[in-house]
């Protein structure tokens, strides 16, 4: 929890710093106010004074409340300032950190995870900030001081029984806490077991129907339901306590002292008897003032542990180093267009299986090399090498004749065009998701990027859509369906004007026509570059210059379409569950 | 009621205006059954309002009391009278409170409750359509954010309002039955707070709607580019997506601090006016006291009326802001109940048992609008066991078919016969139970296999289950389970697509339906669980008439019949030589699949 302050900058500790020195000036301002209205008090009761007097008393007392007001609006604004300048901090830091990792820091943390940490951790530590540290700053002073005040004002009756109250108090709240604070913790998961139950319902909804399966559906929501009303209501009633505790508390304690002042003031000799009563009412006010400091200090207690785990899960992520490191060639390279593997073997950091066995090929300029195999053969992690989302375990992976590794990133980047399996979209417009990034050249043209959509057979959607090339994409491009989406992503490669295109099983969302179609277009715009195929169907990669079948991680074939029906009985079975013999002669 | 039904047929958004009145009146109806109860609640609050305003009249005797006997000493019975009476004041207003609070958890844990179990059966009696035009987490939001808010606004706001009130009108009462000036002056003081803090609590209010908006963005934002993180990183977009982070980022920082600043203010402003109210009540007291007007014990009485006096005020103004979001919220919860359900059927009464799988479509006209027909006159004629391929570009409309046998959709005009039986004059229930269904989309909830397998049948016995199971080539892999049968499906275990896939045939196997319904998956399926499914599902159409999503050309060419579609429509039909030798749509799209690109 510490650590996180370390984020602080110089000028934050400074209004820290001044925080503290204000919340001192305002706690003792705060309690100079009882002592002005003992004075008045003491002035209404005492025959014969004069009415200067109480004004001048109510004037200072007015004057203290002024300035505590005073007091606490600055150190409301430096607690604002420190809160809101420390999450945009923490929010930018994390930012720019996960966009370091490579895909092994990413696993690690599960995207969903990330986000939390993003958002709601961070708002977690600016609550605390904003709201917990003046308190953990104030109740303590508070407490202390109001004691100090009471030891000489009051008798020991009358602390004795602000003591008493304080430890009712104190431990009620704990009680209901321990009780509740569990059983709050428990709802959010009930809440999204809620959630999943008519999520599914709501994804099956052709199926709940097919099967007239509704019945079934809602009993199992009912269970769902049944169970979050019953701790919810568990929960509730245990905080529906608290305020009547409270008010009987701070109701009981005036009657106490009240009553016990009673018999003191009838004890008292003659000349004591109004210092007294008037010490009477002022010290109410102050075990007032002592019990609020302590209720506060129970609450931070309770909170702090929350916002102390969010900054751990923050400092988790600040503190990951990214596996995935910058070298120091530059793009500037001889060759161009080319890949080669050479003897490549790699398992995920702490897994004990390989993944990929000894591979080894070459993808020459202007070539297309495929590769097929079953799900979880490895093909895709083949070219996920290539872009450095992993590094190699064993062996080298070169482009243009130098290794992955050695390369700073962007310039790697720069020769890569890349379209990932599942189509990735951001919000903002069809020109700004074609256009995306940077490679190094300066920023396409209007004309590149039409060109672009022309060849990734987009043209049509695109113009027919309201704005036409600056028309709206939503998060996540939710307003185009599968087949668009992975067409525009595939135009955003195409965009990039690359060395060197990556197509991880990018054609299986479209139709047998467009596929054809867009390759066609593909292979006529972009002769001379090499792509590396991906792919499940063998229609995809028929006529690819090599074709690379891979088997439980092993390269168990590399050849051409007809060579390898000759040779390759892997091969020959994946072909043939697709396609009849008659066809694959056709 | 009608305006609710007609947004929705717009697609609904949740801006429209709220119409206060009428959602919180819809509210109340629903909470109908615990009125009796939400009263008692209320009567609990006035009286330990009631009390609470009483208590400091009793106070000031007390102080009184004690002033009188200085010289004379103090009336020991009279102080232990007044004390007994508040220890018993301050006891019933504990028990009335606690009352109040359980009694008012207890309706709104109830009422909510039963809010989420309405919106839970709706679910399934609205048309297909319906989630067209909504999305599944607009839905969910219902369920849960804005039930959340209807029982977290209710139980503060009724309530408080009630007792705010009470509290309100009883202490104006006792300060202008102890004394008017003190009175006057101690609502002038107040009155002066309220009016400070409502405009705090306005300007700090349009903070933080800004601040919730931007922080929805920008969390959009970082969603969008930690899911997209590959693409971000390889296209060299780090830089242009920071920009847009920093940007948003200091937005919201802007609204951050100032948000936080002004509620911040609250407190402190309140307690300065609590400080203002003393002052200005002892001032003014003590002039009273010394004209002889009044005692000092008035004075410490309108010291805590004064406390007492300023926070009804913001109370009362606090709950009018929650019982607009009740409103909001209630009007978004009220109006997906009260969406348009699909007809009514139980008029019904034909039943058809035992079909042979004769299907007709009879001069058919669909469209999902029905301004815009998509299917024009489509007449067919399938015969029992008849293989039928739906085919067609991706985007083309084949789930319209579907929709429409299994009467997710009522046809415009025309009708669709089974065995010569009008569809539309059968439930929907006997409808589903002719049709046997596989989807490419694979469904399977959260429960055991068992449980995935049978869904919601009665009377299946474990060894049809294994039956199912072995015939579409899982039952080996289940029993290499720890559990078996009794594994349960959930995130953490993983079963490939393939998989999935098996065992929603499994289920359509365990249905036994006459007719069968097939969407051929053929994306992300190894080669090896391909030829699986492949088999199991030529099981399951052998003899009975089937319709087929198709992907696989094998499919394609043996289907008794092809129905060719694009743009929605049923451009061709016939079967593969007839439709090839017509050269048209179906022959290019065919051909496309052995053509090299060129």
């Amino acid at each position: 929890m510490i650590r996180i302050f370390r984020h602080l900058r110089t000028k934050e500790w400074c209004f820290v710093i001044l925080s503290v020195l204000f919340i001192v000036a305002q706690v003792w301002l705060d309690l100079r106010l009882p002592e002005y209205m003992t004075e008045i008090t003491e002035l209404v009761q005492t025959e014969g004074s004069a009415m200067a007097d109480i004004y001048s008393a109510g004037g200072k007392m007015l004057l203290c409340a002024l300035g505590s007001l005073v007091t606490s609006i600055i150190v409301g604004f430096f607690a604002a300032q420190v809160a809101a300048n420390l999450s945009k901090r923490l929010r930018r830091e994390i930012f720019e950190k996960v966009e370091s990792f490579s895909m092994e820091e990413i696993s690690n943390f599960s995207t969903d995870s990330l986000i939390t940490r993003s958002t709601n951790d961070i708002t977690q530590i600016e609550m605390i900030v904003a709201m917990g540290l003046q308190l953990i700053v104030k109740a303590p002073i508070m407490a202390v001081m109001a004691i100090v005040k009471i030891q000489d004002k009051g008798t020991w009756q009358w602390s004795a029984l602000t003591a008493c109250a304080v430890v009712l108090l104190v431990s009620t709240i704990l009680v209901i806490m321990l009780y509740a604070v569990p059983k709050f913790k428990r709802i959010q998961g009930l809440t999204d077991n809620l959630n999943r139950v008519s999520r599914e319902n709501l994804t099956g909804l052709r199926v709940v129907r097919a099967y007239n399966a509704e019945a079934y559906q809602e009993e199992k929501f009912d269970k769902a339901n049944e169970e979050l009303t019953e701790t919810h209501l568990k929960a509730q009633r245990a905080m529906q306590v608290m305020n009547p505790m409270m008010s009987l508390v701070m109701n009981g304690i005036t009657l106490g002292i009240y009553w016990i002042g009673a018999y003191l003031i009838d004890a008292a000799g003659a000349l004591d008897k109004l210092p007294l009563f008037s010490n009477m009412v002022v010290f109410s006010s102050y075990a007032m003032q002592v019990i609020m400091a302590f209720t506060m200090l129970t609450m931070i207690f309770i909170m702090l542990p929350r916002a102390a785990v969010s900054a751990k899960r923050i400092e988790e992520v600040l503190g990951t180093k990214p596996a995935i490191l910058d070298g120091s060639a530059s793009g500037e390279t001889a060759l161009r267009g080319e890949v080669e593997f050479r003897h490549v073997s790699f398992r995920y950091p702490d897994a004990d299986e390989y993944v990929l066995h000894d591979i080894s090929f070459t993808a020459h300029k202007g070539e297309t090399v495929a590769f097929i195999g079953a799900t979880g053969s490895g093909k895709s992690t083949i070219v996920n090498l290539v872009a450095r989302f992993y590094d190699a375990t064993e062996g080298e992976v070169l482009v243009d004749g130098v290794n992955v590794k050695d390369y700073r990133l962007h310039d790697l980047y720069n020769k890569l065009g890349y379209v990932p399996q599942r189509a990735v979209l951001f919000s903002g417009t069809v020109k700004s998701n074609v256009a995306f990034g940077e490679n190094g050249k300066p920023p396409a043209e209007d004309e590149e990027i039409q060109a672009a959509v022309r060849t990734a057979q987009s043209a049509d959607f695109v113009e027919k859509l309201e704005g036409g090339y600056d028309g709206a994409v939503a998060q996540g491009g939710a307003n185009f369906s599968g087949g668009q989406k992975q067409r525009l992503s595939i135009a955003r490669a195409i965009c990039r004007r690359p060395e060197i295109y990556i197509f991880d099983d990018s054609f299986s969302a479209l139709d047998y026509k467009t596929d054809r179609v867009l390759r066609s277009a593909l292979k006529k715009e972009t002769a001379g570059v090499t792509s590396l195929i991906v792919a499940q169907r063998i229609g995809t990669i028929k006529d690819a210059d090599r074709i690379v079948v891979v088997d439980e991680g092993r390269a168990v074939g590399i050849g051409t379409h007809d060579e390898l029906m000759a040779s390759c009985e892997v091969y020959r079975e994946i072909a043939l569950s697709q396609l009849s013999k008659e066809e694959l002669g056709a | 009621m009608t305006r609710g039904i007609h947004h929705h047929m717009r697609g609904g958004s949740s801006k429209m205006p709220v119409n206060f009145k009428k959602s919180i009146g819809k509210l109340i109806s629903f909470c109908r059954p615990y009125i009796p109860a939400i009263l008692i609640a209320m009567v609990c609050a006035v009286a330990s309002a009631v009390l609470t305003v009483i208590g400091p009249d009793k106070v000031s005797d007390l102080t009184g009391l004690i002033e009188e006997g200085f010289l004379s000493g103090i009336d020991f019975d009279a102080v232990l009278t007044i004390c007994y009476t508040l220890i018993a004041f301050y006891a019933a207003s504990w028990i009335l409170g606690l009352t109040q609070g359980l009694v008012m958890t207890t309706v709104n844990q109830t009422v909510s409750k039963n809010l989420r179990r309405s919106i839970s059966r709706k679910i399934n009696r609205l048309p297909i359509d319906y989630y067209n035009r909504t999305s599944f987490g607009d839905v969910l939001s219902r369920i849960t954010n804005d039930v959340d808010t209807i029982s977290e606004t209710l139980q503060r706001s009724i309530v408080q309002m009630v007792s705010a009130a009470a509290l309100f009108i009883g202490c104006l009462v006792m300060m202008f039955r102890t004394n008017w000036i003190m009175a006057v002056t101690a609502i002038a003081a107040s009155l002066i707070g309220f009016l400070f803090v409502s405009i705090v609590t306005k300007s700090s209010q349009k903070y933080f709607l800004a601040r919730q908006e931007w922080l929805g963005r920008l969390n959009g934002h970082i969603e969008e580019v930690y899911s997209g993180h590959n693409i971000v990183r390889l296209y060299n977009a780090e830089k242009q997506q920071s920009g847009a982070f920093n940007k948003m980022n200091e937005k919201l920082y802007e609204c951050n601090w100032k948000s936080q600043f002004l509620s911040g203010l609250m407190m402190p402003v309140m307690s300065f006016i609590g400080n203002f109210g003393y002052v200005a009540v002892c001032v003014v007291g003590a002039m009273l006291t010394m004209n002889g007007e009044i005692d000092f014990g008035v004075i410490i009485a309108f010291i805590i009326y004064v406390r007492l006096f300023s926070s009804p005020l913001s109370q009362i103004a606090q709950a009018m802001t929650s019982l607009q979001s009740t409103a909001a919220a209630s009007e978004r919860v009220f109006e997906f109940l009260e969406a348009q359900e699909m007809p009514d059927e139980s008029n019904k009464t034909a039943v058809l048992e035992n079909v042979r799988g004769e299907v007709e479509f009879d001069h058919v006209y669909f469209g999902y609008d029905s301004d815009k027909i998509i299917i024009h006159d489509f007449c067919e004629h399938i015969y029992p066991g008849q293989k039928v391929a739906i085919v067609g570009p991706t985007g083309a409309g084949k789930t319209t078919m579907v929709n429409l046998l299994m009467r997710f959709y009522d046809v415009t005009s025309g009708e669709i016969k089974i065995d010569g039986v009008p569809v539309s004059s059968l439930t929907r229930e006997n409808v589903h139970d002719l049709f046997g269904m596989v989807l490419q989309d694979t469904w399977l909830f959260e429960g055991t296999i068992r449980d995935n397998v049978v869904y919601g049948k009665e009377n299946i016995s474990d060894e049809e289950v294994e039956k199912a199971c072995r015939a579409v080539g899982m039952h080996h892999f289940i029993k290499t389970l720890p559990n078996g049968y009794d594994t349960v499906i959930d995130d953490k275990m993983n079963l490939s697509a393939g998989q999935k896939q098996l065992l929603t045939i499994a289920r359509a196997m365990i249905e036994n339906a006459p007719m069968i319904i097939l969407d051929e998956a053929t994306s992300s399926v190894d080669t090896r669980t391909e030829i699986l499914i492949q088999k199991a599902m030529d099981r399951m159409t052998e003899g009975r008439t089937s319709f087929v999503i198709a992907h696989r050309l094998s499919t394609i060419r043996n289907a008794d019949k092809i129905l060719v579609m694009k743009d929605g429509n049923i451009i061709e039909s016939g079967n593969h030589e007839e439709l090839m030798a017509k050269g048209g749509f179906y022959a290019d799209l065919y051909n496309s699949q052995f053509e090299k690109a060129s």
